[in-house]
């Protein structure tokens, strides 16, 4: 084993830094410097239900009935069962939608119908928690932005200015997970 | 150019730009001592509502009823913001303090519209604001003072817009944040937090003006034990709202300040049964000390989202061939309320409704104490429709009083609806704590047979009766100033007019289409004798929610321009 110097890694921050000048690489600091459960949510993350009755376990698909109005969700690492729930930039909405209907190029980010998009609205940061089961639109209850999530979280009415993030998902021995960072900016646009 | 424009990167993260050139041909800095906050000058706007007493109203008449058509532009200014643009230019002998949007402070040259420097405060990413705005700055000896949406008090140098100190006041992670110009008096920084859709426990908190150290804080809600804690069940009151939201007014001879605030949450009245002291209420609070010498609870158990949190504008007036030493409030309830102060109480005097309230069944002779109709209450489960909205009969926009017309001018809305469900809500730290389900057209309303929403009313406040009424088809979310020349400014409405009015009988007798609708609470000052009236337009929050539910109930798509713009006109030479 290398020897720890106190930064939690084999290399010192310090080096890294150094490197990063030296090379004019950029240095993964948040990594380093963030606590597990405030990163964002990591490739192989499980997804669990972060609200209802089934809050804390782990999601199926078949947890999910079509067009439910979306629950929100947390990653999960499953190696150290860290919660990522250290910043609330990281609660996805998640439901589950015929993706025979969905606009081709998102589909890839979906699995078994299973999809997710960050819960931060673009347009001042509030949670996107409601639902329009007619249109099957994610709703703010702030400032009533609107957003499709059948066409990549395009905003179709409101004030928001950016399509909410995906989060793209796969499933592994039955288990949703994360198969990639969010698509888009998680949060609002700071102006000026 | 470098040698004109400094951008200087501090520490904090936060940027600033000077131009020295510019503060060159100013005059040197006129400190604003305690002494003229109690009497400030009329060419100047030292504070929210121009005075203590929270008249909104200018003693200036070179611009009057004679030649107010005659009003033009003098300069702009945009500020490259968008949402609701609601605080007042702050002036003092030639500076001009403006906030915005995402707490930037706009010092300017109040006679030529030059930037003398701007305060950009950084935002987390992580935050959310519900009410993207803030209502103006404080001015206290030679510093500018900013209650921000991420819940600091921050100090600023009022020459230089360097920051002196900044106080945390709570943890906007929690849900609370600050939208309101502080109230400084007595040396000390008053604020209040808004939050109470986020399960916050609202506060009001003084800080000294000069070390930033906290001198006192008062809960809205009082602990288990206090008086009035009897009228929240269980653990409640932890996360049971009553933020503090507009600027309080102050009685420098009682030492009081009087906070309105706003209602219990979560929204149903019935996840909280109880009166809820003292959500919705008036408070009188020892600057000294931050003591409850007062209080009056407007109305009890909350369930319309109907904030109380206008200060009340404090106004002697007659009763019974008395003159009352009172105070005089426009609820977002619906009903006008005039109330008597004294050193350690509030009492009722009178009330009656000034738009249409179908809630209140009755009020107490003695103590104001209203009687519901049930059936007009929702609950969680229960689904009730309700008039006034829940956007009520006035919401902040500030009414402006006379004492020359002894008229109340009240910017009011009427014949719009709620309709609203409970729902069942876990309170999670920093999220919505609202409990609201969904109802048809987003539960917004109008009465069938009426022909206007938006209303400019005014009332004589020795009668108690009303005067005139000047309509508008749709929503009035306009600030009121009233002056001396016999004027009444204000905008507020979608077709972005800022429009001045005849003081004795309503009538518009000049407006000028502005870049956006009028939101910001409109001032008067002077300069070398010249008589200026400034005002922010720049549309948002719930303005614009109000009119995405118009659009939603008619069908229709009106849009409102966004984008801040500080205007000011003067009399042409």
């Amino acid at each position: 084993m290398s020897k720890n110097d106190g930064t939690g890694g084999s290399v010192s921050r310090r080096t890294l830094i150094k490197m990063g000048i030296v090379t004019g690489i950029t240095v993964p600091m948040p990594a380093l410097s963030q606590p597990p459960s405030r990163m964002r949510p990591q490739l192989g993350d499980l997804m669990v239900f972060d609200e209802g009755l089934n809050i804390g376990e782990v999601i199926r698909p078949e947890m999910l009935e079509l067009n439910q109005q979306p629950v929100s969700a947390l990653a999960k690492d499953p190696e150290t069962d860290t919660l990522r729930d250290g910043s609330r930039l990281n609660r996805v909405m998640i439901t589950r939608i015929d993706t025979s209907k969905m606009t081709e190029r998102y589909r890839d980010n979906t699995a078994d119908g299973v999809i997710a998009y960050s819960a931060i609205c673009t347009h001042t940061g509030c949670d996107v928690i409601n639902w329009d089961d007619d249109e099957l639109r994610m709703a703010c209850p702030c400032h009533e932005s609107q957003f499709d999530i059948y066409d990549g979280g395009r905003v179709v009415g409101g004030p928001a200015p950016r399509p909410l993030a995906m989060l793209p998902l796969e499933i592994v021995d039955g288990f949703v997970r994360v198969a990639a960072s969010f698509r888009g900016r998680v949060g609002f646009t700071q102006q000026f | 150019m470098l040698s004109l424009m400094k951008k200087i990167v501090l520490g904090s993260g936060l940027l600033l730009w000077t131009s020295a050139s510019f503060a060159q041909s100013l005059p040197p800095y006129n400190p604003v001592t305690q002494e003229r906050l109690l009497n400030p000058e009329e060419s100047n706007w030292l504070m929210y509502r121009g005075t203590y007493d929270a008249h909104g109203y200018s003693t200036l008449d070179q611009i009057n009823i004679e030649n107010v058509d005659e009003l033009e532009m003098v300069w702009s200014f945009s500020t490259g913001l968008r949402e609701g643009h609601q605080a007042p230019p702050i002036v003092n002998d030639g500076y001009m303090y403006v906030s915005t949007p995402q707490n930037h402070i706009i010092a300017l040259n109040a006679r030529t519209g030059d930037l003398i420097w701007r305060y950009v405060r950084f935002l987390p990413d992580d935050l959310q604001q519900l009410h993207p705005t803030n209502r103006g700055v404080a001015l206290y000896e030679d510093r500018v003072y900013l209650a921000t949406v991420d819940a600091y008090l921050v100090s600023l140098d009022a020459l230089t817009g360097d920051v002196i100190w900044e106080q945390a006041v709570e943890d906007y992670y929690n849900g609370y944040y600050m939208t309101m110009a502080p109230l400084i008096a007595d040396g000390k920084v008053m604020v209040g937090v808004s939050g109470g859709e986020l399960g916050i426990r609202g506060f009001v908190a003084a800080y000294d003006a000069v070390s930033g150290e906290q001198a006192w804080k008062t809960y809205t809600i009082p602990a288990p034990g206090e008086p009035g804690s009897e009228s929240w069940p269980g653990d409640s009151w932890q996360t049971g709202g009553v933020p503090v939201w507009v600027t309080g007014s102050y009685d420098p001879e009682l030492n009081l300040s009087y906070w309105g605030t706003g209602n219990g949450g979560p929204w149903m009245g019935d996840t909280r049964p109880g009166d809820n002291l003292y959500a919705t209420s008036v408070l009188a609070l020892d600057v000294s000390t931050g003591e409850l010498e007062g209080y009056h609870q407007y109305h009890w158990n909350d369930s319309w989202d109907w904030d109380e949190v206008s200060a009340p504008l404090l106004i002697d007036f007659q009763r019974n061939g008395q003159t009352v030493n009172g105070m005089i409030h426009p609820g977002r309830n619906g009903y006008l309320w005039f109330l008597e102060r004294d050193a350690n109480s509030i009492g009722f005097v009178d009330a009656n409704p000034y738009v249409y309230q179908d809630v209140f069944t009755s009020l107490d002779p003695v103590t104001g104490r209203p009687e519901y109709d049930m059936s007009k209450k929702p609950g969680t489960g229960y689904e009730a429709t309700f008039c006034p909205s829940l956007w009520g009969g006035k919401d902040w926009p500030p009414a402006a009083f006379s004492p020359k017309t002894r008229l109340l001018y009240i910017p009011a809305n009427d014949n719009v609806c709620s309709i609203m469900i409970g729902e069942e809500i876990e309170y999670r730290p920093g999220r919505q704590f609202v409990g609201r389900g969904p109802s048809e057209n987003g539960g917004f309303m109008i009465r069938p047979g009426t022909n206007h929403i938006g209303e400019l009313q005014a009332w004589n406040v020795d009668t108690g009766e009303r005067v005139w009424t000047t309509t508008f088809p749709d929503q009035n979310w306009g600030p009121v100033l009233a002056t001396a020349g016999d004027l009444v400014f204000m905008g507020g409405t979608n077709d972005r007019y800022f429009r001045a009015f005849n003081a004795n009988t309503g009538d518009v007798l000049w407006e000028q289409r502005v870049n956006s609708g009028v939101n910001g609470v409109p001032v008067s000052y002077t300069l070398d004798g010249k008589q200026y009236i400034a005002v922010q337009a720049g549309w948002g929050v719930d303005a614009e929610r109000e009119q995405n539910l118009l659009n939603l109930v008619r069908g229709e798509s009106h849009t409102v321009p966004q984008g801040g713009t500080i205007w000011v006109f003067a009399l042409s030479d």
